[in-house]
């Protein structure tokens, strides 16, 4: 079966810095597929290439066979329709509800009937358990529930696919098991291709079927959840072990203490 | 809903407000209202020796009534002397013999031209030239003219 | 001194890249500009938002400068036996200075920088992003309409604000400091003219209203995705937006009443 995504040779630079250096890697369809890493390796620039937001400096990337920087507006914007993507912050839009809000791809792309809309609207915040909520506004949400609105705004329009950038960040123990299981469910009942983006390592470990850990804008480690786990790389046991100490250094370059000190 | 009422409804004030400033400013405040009205005009030339502070727009009055304007100024150049045109309102015909004169309204007012009637029977058409004129008082040659007066001091009125 | 003259180079050429950007800026929201007027929807909420908001301010600040001028035209004109005069010094000078400058003043303050702070808050909340992720482009859903909107709400303004600016010069002049009423409004009407004090004060507003917006939404979107940005952000939108418009009332001013 072809790999839903696939991303070859990507080189993409933020001024001098390199922030992935001859990266590729395919993403199969309907599984969930973890891309871990530090902050700071740009996973976030990642799911922005995959959308066609940014342009690489060199590489392809391709979904569903289409290469996206090659697109024309229109048809970027086509392709999006079947992308949802949820943001770090959730990024609803603050001056509508929780209803229009997830009514707002609908409402913008479709000619649906105000009933129809209604009856999916209801459909999809009753998916993550939010039904209740749809009179309030953005700013009365808590960072758990602001993020399961825009996830019900991203699958509003059916997607193959879902981007979740970050999902877990900042949130309680309970947040993250709410996010974690509608994750699974999403995938499970849908079929959908997921992409986390995460360096919440045990999490998205629990529910990915496929990990790459990426560090320096390179691949380090890649394969199902046991094959990374046993890696023998340094730099992945530094990682999925919280070790202080490694090939990433505790201190920040400097001269030795020593010297310093005169001594 | 009743969110999208407010707007519409604060909105609506906002135009109700911008139509009623825009009356005044019209009607109450500019000369729009005589502008608007655009009454069907002819037009009449005049030379002079000095127009004075006279510009275009400047009003022609008839009796001290307002009825026509000064459309453009020049000089004619086969004379040197100034040529005023004027559009004055078709209802207003005047006679032939018809003198005007470039007069300020106040001490320190906008100068305007006086149209004097005369008494022939024959009326001044399109494009006709006011043969009578009187040029707008300078205050040097005023003051000028007063002076030899003073020195000749013979005495008469005149 | 070579440093010097480094540094005052290399910052004239950045003001000069930014004087770039804002014209694509410009050039990328003209083709998307009839947008809003099949999204009237949109189109109302800016309006709202910038104008029906703005009206408080407008109309106190309006009122009050017109007092003014009543006040201090009527001590100068009182001395020269001309006090009717008043009326045409209060109309003539809002129409075609006050009015329209003030007007934007206070537009820039009011809802300038609240349309720089809005862009902001929303790029740096991702929202500009999630719209471009749902396949819905911002420039036509969020700029074109803030855009037209401030366009069309300056010049609405300006003449409520002159309109007021009247009846305030009226209230002082003739309620208070006894002018006559007649000769207040037949003064006006024979020196105010409708091409050249209204309609050219009317077209200043417009001018102003397409700098402000311009520079209210470029700063909204260049600001960088922090508050410490947004803020930075929001009182440059004050600092050009003022600056700008009594530059263009300038040259505005020698253009038309030369």
């Amino acid at each position: 079966m072809q790999p839903h995504i696939e991303i070859e040779h990507l080189t993409f630079r933020r001024g001098e810095r390199v922030i992935f250096d001859d990266l590729s890697l395919t993403i199969p369809r309907g599984q969930v597929t973890a891309v871990m890493g530090p902050s700071g390796t740009g996973k976030t620039t990642l799911l922005k290439l995959i959308a066609g937001q940014l342009r690489p400096e060199s590489g392809r990337v391709r979904v569903d066979g289409e290469d996206v920087h090659r697109l024309s507006r229109r048809a970027l914007f086509e392709l999006r329709r079947r992308m949802g993507m949820l943001f770090q912050s959730g990024a609803l839009l603050t001056d509508l509800n929780v209803f229009d809000n997830v009514a707002f791809p609908l409402r913008e792309h479709t000619r649906l009937s105000e009933a129809a809309i209604e009856r999916i609207v209801l459909m999809k915040l009753q998916a993550v358990g939010l039904r209740g909520a749809r009179h309030l506004m953005p700013s009365e949400l808590s960072g758990g529930m602001a993020r399961r609105v825009a996830l019900a705004r991203a699958i509003a329009l059916d997607p193959a696919m879902v981007l979740y950038d970050e999902p877990f960040v900042g949130q309680d123990p309970i947040t993250m098991g709410v996010l974690l299981k509608l994750i699974e469910k999403l995938n499970h009942s849908l079929g959908l291709t997921s992409v986390v983006v995460s360096h919440d390592v045990e999490e998205v470990l629990s529910i990915a079927h496929q990990v790459y850990v990426l560090s320096e804008g390179r691949v380090v480690a890649q394969g199902d959840v046991a094959a990374v786990r046993e890696s023998a790389d340094p730099y992945v046991r530094q990682f999925l072990g919280g070790l202080p100490d490694g090939p990433v250094p505790f201190h920040y370059p400097a001269p030795p203490f020593r010297e310093e000190l005169g001594l | 809903m009743d969110k999208q009422a407010k707007i519409e409804l604060g909105v609506g004030v906002l135009v109700v407000l911008a139509a009623a400033a825009l009356f005044m400013l019209a009607m109450k405040v500019s000369n729009f209202a005589a502008v608007a009205q655009d009454r069907p005009t002819y037009t009449l030339k005049a030379h002079f020796d000095n127009i004075g502070g006279l510009k275009v727009r400047a009003p022609v009055k008839l009796s001290g009534v307002v009825i026509g304007r000064v459309s453009s100024i020049g000089i004619d150049r086969s004379n040197y002397r100034a040529l005023v045109t004027m559009k004055i309102d078709r209802a207003y015909e005047l006679p032939a013999d018809t003198s005007a004169a470039i007069l300020t309204s106040g001490l320190l007012g906008d100068q305007y031209i006086g149209l004097e009637p005369g008494g022939d029977d024959e009326m001044l058409a399109d494009g006709d030239e006011i043969e009578l004129t009187q040029s707008a008082l300078v205050l040097e040659d005023l003051i000028g003219q007063f002076l030899v007066k003073m020195s000749d001091s013979k005495g008469d009125d005149k | 001194m070579i440093r010097m003259l480094r540094a005052i180079g290399r910052w004239g050429l950045s003001r000069l890249r930014a004087a770039g950007r804002a014209g694509l800026f410009l050039l990328g929201l003209l083709p998307a500009l009839a947008y809003p007027f099949w999204r009237v929807r949109l189109l109302l909420k800016q309006v709202y938002n910038t104008g029906t908001l703005s009206l408080p301010i407008i109309l106190t600040a309006g009122l009050f400068v017109g007092m003014v001028l009543g006040l201090q035209g009527y001590n100068v004109l009182v001395d020269y036996n001309s006090e009717e005069a008043v009326g045409t010094m209060t109309a003539l000078s809002l129409l075609r200075e006050l009015g329209p400058v003030v007007t934007a003043l206070l537009f820039v303050g009011r809802a300038g920088s609240a349309l720089t702070a809005e862009i902001g808050l929303m790029r740096s909340t991702e929202q500009l992003s999630a719209l471009e992720m749902m396949a819905v482009d911002p420039v036509r859903f969020i700029f074109a309409p803030r855009f037209v909107a401030v366009v069309l709400v300056v010049p609405l303004l300006t003449l409520i604000f002159t309109a007021l600016g009247i009846l305030g010069g009226y209230l002082v002049a003739v309620g208070w400091l006894g002018v006559d009423d007649g000769a207040f409004w037949s003064q006006m009407t024979a020196h105010v003219d409708w091409q050249d004090d209204v309609v050219n004060g009317v077209i200043k507003s417009v001018v102003f209203a397409v700098w402000i917006a311009v520079v209210a939404l470029f700063q909204g979107e260049e600001a960088p995705p922090t508050s410490e940005g947004v803020s930075y952000a929001t009182t440059r939108t004050v600092v050009q937006g003022s600056l700008g418009v009594l530059a263009l009332d300038f040259v505005l001013t020698a253009l038309m009443f030369n």
